[in-house]
């Protein structure tokens, strides 16, 4: 990886300082800051390319439209999906598991069929699935983790059955930081008859994800937490499922004709994109991939490890100091507790330090009933974090321990 | 670090590690359970009401020091208060703790003015004085700081 000095010089937001202290940002699985690149990509298209795209036939449209397009192209490439219609832009990866469940759910789904989840799974790829049950009379089946976080080996194997129509699994756990066996899991579900959602919100930024060697039938994620911009996301779905698949939402954009008698929707990717897509925030992700690619995520992969190691291990030298979450190849999330400090203090009081990490459930409620705890305290790098960042957490810790615990 | 100190005066940690009338409430005839999903703090409240006053309060549940504590001065100060004196202690309470002015004697409970400069944990400090407002009201539903 380049030199993190001045990868970091490229986040303008690194250089501030927060409670009179220099800004440690470990809460990166919420989400990433932006490099220079993604705000002088959204900046350039709102000053010199905006107009609304795919109709107009004026410079300024056409100039949006092949923006916006490449963007497509961009995400095609760094997914390694077979074609560009596959790739739908959504608002981030919980508008594309709820376009899944509502599309894909409601035109697929029998009372009684089955839907396999993990218990590890963030509320966005709990809920959805909840209320197509609901509205089909499916059932929710949950895949346990054990001690460490990890899924219970053979647990998924025997709970997938001929009545198992959709797995949705996370590829990495924002909570625990657990890396799942999503082609594993992918193979078996396919020798089962089911199809498989893999939620790649948390894994983009740290592990290279190849959906066709994968062979998953809908991945997503969120740009936001790809150092790209709020707002856009990614639906990637196999086109002969995508294709018979109903519109989401209707609107503009994707419709072929409309007539009071019957409308005919656009082709793909354009039957899911009903209305004015986030444009800028398109060409934001299509810069945020670009600056990734460029840095390397292997060269990624390999500092966030290191950070990830050195945390664990000053997190193991520390009395009354838990680590939640210790299943083996984990990917950047440190989840712990503190005996005798609720994790919402620890958090305001290495707020005052000037380190900002996430305190509370994770959006991950049955996580944290299954640690029997009420939330957690959890630091997350990214590809811009330092030794220095990490040792800075553990300092802030020490105050936390001397204000409640002297 | 003095503001924090303002935050986490002496009183609060000594109510957070040992919080005053924890514990069930056999003869209790109000109860409500009181939610701050962002922290996943729970509490319940158990009340015994006779004529109008609180004769007993107590309170169970796991929560930061904030809420604990807030929880704990609270059950100390409801002893005796009419339901009337009850809710006009929480409307001084929530002006303290949003950092408005407050026109009634607060005792105790002023402690827990430092809050005022942390707004992300006001909904800590209120969680229990909000439950409280339920189980005057005797709500089924658990009541929810959002």
């Amino acid at each position: 990886m380049d030199d993190v000095q001045s990868l970091r010089r490229q986040f303008p937001i690194l250089s501030r300082q927060v409670h009179g202290r220099p800004l440690v940002y470990l809460d990166n699985a919420a989400t990433t800051q932006k490099p220079l690149a993604v705000i002088e990509a959204e900046r350039h298209y709102y000053e010199f390319q905006n107009a609304n795209i795919h109709r107009g036939v004026h410079a300024l449209s056409q100039e949006a439209t092949d923006a916006f397009e490449a963007a497509r192209d961009t995400v095609r490439a760094f997914l390694n999906a077979p074609r560009r219609e596959e790739i739908v832009f959504t608002r981030g990866a919980t508008e594309a598991i709820n376009l899944v469940a509502h599309s894909w759910g409601r035109s697929n789904l029998a009372a009684g069929d089955e839907i396999l989840v993990s218990e590890m799974e963030h509320h966005a790829n709990i809920v959805p699935w909840q209320l197509l049950c609901e509205a089909t009379g499916a059932v929710l089946k949950v895949i346990p983790i054990d001690e460490r976080g990890a899924l219970v080996p053979g647990a998924f194997e025997s709970l997938l059955g001929p009545r198992t129509r959709l797995v949705g699994i996370t590829q990495v756990s924002n909570a625990l930081g657990t890396v799942n066996p999503v082609a594993d899991i992918v193979r078996k579900a396919h020798q089962a008859g089911a199809l498989v959602l893999v939620d790649g919100a948390q894994a983009v930024a740290h592990l290279s994800v190849d959906v066709s060697a994968l062979d998953c039938d809908f991945f997503v994620f969120s740009g936001h937490k790809l150092y790209g911009p709020t707002g856009i996301g990614v639906l990637y779905g196999k086109r002969d499922l995508l294709e018979k698949m109903p519109p989401y939402q209707g609107g503009g954009d994707m419709i072929a004709q409309v007539t009071f008698k019957k409308t005919t929707y656009n082709e793909l990717p354009y039957k899911f994109e009903a209305g004015t897509p986030h444009i800028a925030g398109a060409v934001g992700l299509g810069a945020a991939i670009d600056f990734v690619r460029s840095v390397g995520l292997e060269a990624i992969a390999a500092h966030e490890d290191a950070l990830l190691a050195q945390a664990t291990r000053l997190a193991g030298e520390f009395q009354g100091l838990q680590v939640i979450g210790t299943a083996p190849g984990k990917a950047s999330i440190l989840s712990f507790v503190m005996k005798g400090v609720h994790p919402h203090d620890i958090g305001t009081i290495l707020d005052r330090e000037g380190v900002a990490i996430r305190t509370g459930h994770h959006c991950a409620m049955p996580v944290m009933d299954h640690y029997h705890l009420p939330a957690t305290a959890r630091a997350s790098f990214a590809l811009y974090n330092t030794p220095d960042e990490v040792d800075a957490l553990f300092r802030a810790l020490r105050r936390v321990e001397e204000l409640f615990l002297k | 670090m003095s503001d924090l100190r303002d935050l986490y005066q002496e009183v609060i940690f000594d109510h957070n590690r040992h919080p005053r009338n924890f514990g069930p409430l056999p003869e209790a005839n109000r109860h409500a359970d009181g939610f701050n999903p962002l922290c996943g703090d729970r509490l319940t409240l158990h009340l015994r009401v006779e004529g109008g006053v609180i004769r007993e309060a107590r309170f169970e549940g796991a929560g930061c020091a904030i809420s604990t504590a807030s929880a704990s001065l609270m059950t100390e100060a409801l002893k005796g208060k009419t339901e009337a004196e009850a809710a006009t202690l929480f409307e001084g309470f929530h002006h303290m703790v949003k950092g408005e002015p407050v026109s009634v004697d607060l005792g105790k409970l002023s402690v827990l003015a430092g809050v005022s400069e942390f707004p992300a944990r006001v909904k800590c400090a209120t969680l229990a004085w909000h439950t409280l407002n339920a189980a005057l009201k005797n709500e089924p539903e658990p009541v929810s700081t959002e």
